[in-house]
């Protein structure tokens, strides 16, 4: 071993030995001091009753499945919408200038409003016109709400991403004799996409958490299980099984976004 | 002289305030390999960027075979396959092999699926095993060598040529310029701007010294490096002969 390393060595393991006992010590106050509030066996019994926690696990579990579902299947319409109005804003044709206009209103209007406020009033607003079975489906309109709301987020990211791509890239193509159009197909967009992947990862997780929005307007996924669990039970344990529930997924997917975004830093570094 | 491949009359371009060329006549006989010298900001790349529509010129004429290609609004794709460019920064796409690069504007352009002869290709310029390699793979002299294959692989009549060892190691420089040699010793057209003296004296059949903006002085190399008639051009050559 060099003087270095084992310099370098020493450093760590006292870095290590002070982040423990740290630790430790914030851990022990917490588990002795938070008891002592005055509430703390009330909470105890209505947040963390593990007979109830137990008992409502496997059907919010089986709720869980209808907002992956509801996920899975917006997930491809937003990249596609978002995509088409990425490139509608991106376009210099004057012949397409309204669907240029039409791109920055939409991504305006979309990213400006709440979800929430969005899935309310398609939500309830659209099958409101007293559209026949099954086009007054809160599914259907549940959807569009986040298609609409998320498009209009994707479609920032991508434009961000095509942006990015050199100048010198398109000249090469152009250059080459690839028209506009085989230049941002084979040249920009793969290149551009690539670059957004960790962004448009983020999206993904937070869209995961949105679509539990979609309990306001009817569906039974996994947040309006978990009322009717505490309605029944009269406890507030199920709303923490469902969190936790949500945390499995969220929290192995920002770690994957976190790493592609550090490693497509280093590879850029 | 027989007609020319390309001719320049009057070109002026400037950006912004900037003049950058004032002026520029030229004429490119088929089958000649013109050097342009001169130090940076003189207006090569410039020039070159003009001669396929890359920049579009402010006024004058480009005449391709005799059509004049900066006609404003001239559709300048299917001019663009019959002059290839190759760049200082090489410009592949990263996100493709070293084949792909190659093989797209043949497949997309031209609707041609060339395997064979830009397999050929890569053969030739020593490149056989590293088509399926990305460019990041590969060397600066390596990915230059795929960038000449890459305008090559459209079969273009002229070849313009953009600093294109500026960008290398010293001892990368030798396996791009030996590329030139061969594609000269084919009969290719090629405009080439260069900092590379004793490569133009090798083998230009004409130097062409440019200063700010203007053609100062053009003649065979021998003429240009060993007797130039002008302050100026003889400034340059010790400042870059040293």
């Amino acid at each position: 071993m060099t003087r270095r390393a084992a310099y370098e060595a020493r450093q760590k393991r006292r870095a290590n030995m002070i982040a423990g006992v740290s630790t430790a010590i914030v851990l022990a106050l917490v588990v002795l001091l938070v008891p002592l509030a005055p509430g703390w066996e009330a909470v105890r019994s209505s947040f963390f009753n593990g007979e109830v926690f137990v008992r409502v696990f496997p059907d919010l579990l089986r709720a869980f499945v209808l907002d992956v579902a509801i996920f899975a299947w917006s997930v491809p319409l937003i990249f596609a919408l978002g995509l088409a109005i990425a490139l509608a804003r991106g376009n210099t044709n004057p012949a397409l200038f309204p669907l240029r206009i039409f791109g920055a209103v939409y991504v305006d209007l979309f990213r400006g409003i709440p979800v929430v406020l969005l899935v309310y009033l398609v939500g309830f607003g659209i099958p409101g016109l007293g559209l026949p079975r099954p086009w007054n489906s809160p599914y259907i309109w549940g959807t569009v709400a986040l298609v609409l709301t998320y498009s209009a987020y994707v479609a920032e990211v991508l434009r961000s991403g095509i942006e990015s791509i050199h100048a010198s890239q398109r000249n090469a193509a152009i250059c080459l004799g690839l028209s506009e159009r085989d230049t941002m197909r084979y040249v920009i967009l793969p290149q551009a996409i690539r670059r957004v992947v960790p962004a448009n990862m983020n999206m993904l997780v937070a869209l995961q958490k949105d679509v539990a929005l979609l309990s306001f307007i009817g569906p039974v996924e996994i947040l309006r299980q978990a009322g009717i669990f505490k309605s029944l039970l009269a406890n507030f344990t199920p709303y923490v099984a469902a969190a936790v529930i949500f945390l499995c997924i969220t929290v192995p997917a920002t770690r994957y976004a976190d790493y592609l975004m550090n490693r497509d830093r280093d590879a850029r570094s | 002289m027989p007609d020319p491949r390309l001719s320049l009359r009057g070109v002026t371009k400037s950006f912004g305030e900037v003049q950058v060329l004032r002026g520029i006549d030229m004429d490119i006989a088929p089958g000649e390999m013109v050097c342009l010298i001169g130090a940076s900001g003189s207006g090569k790349s410039t020039l070159l960027r003009c001669m396929n529509g890359l920049e579009p010129v402010d006024d004058g004429a480009v005449l391709l075979d005799g059509v004049d290609i900066a006609e404003p609004g001239f559709d300048l794709g299917p001019i663009r396959q019959r002059i290839g460019i190759v760049f200082q920064s090489f410009n592949l796409f990263p996100h493709m092999t070293a084949y792909d690069n190659v093989a797209l504007a043949p497949r997309r352009v031209l609707g041609e699926d060339a395997r064979a002869r830009i397999e050929a290709l890569f053969a030739r310029f020593g490149l056989a095993d590293h088509m399926a390699k990305y460019p990041d793979q590969l060397s600066g002299g390596q990915q230059q060598r795929v960038a000449v294959i890459r305008a090559l692989a459209m079969r273009p009549q002229t070849m313009l040529l953009d600093e294109i060892t500026s960008a290398l190691d010293p001892e990368l420089v030798g396996e791009v310029l030996d590329v030139l040699r061969q594609l000269r010793d084919d009969g290719m057209t090629m405009v080439l701007a260069t900092h590379e003296m004793a490569f133009a004296r090798e083998v230009a059949d004409r130097v062409v010294f440019m200063d700010q903006g203007v053609v100062a002085e053009e003649g065979t190399p021998e003429r240009i490096f060993s007797a130039p008639a002008r302050d100026r051009t003889r400034q340059f050559l010790a400042s870059v002969l040293r």
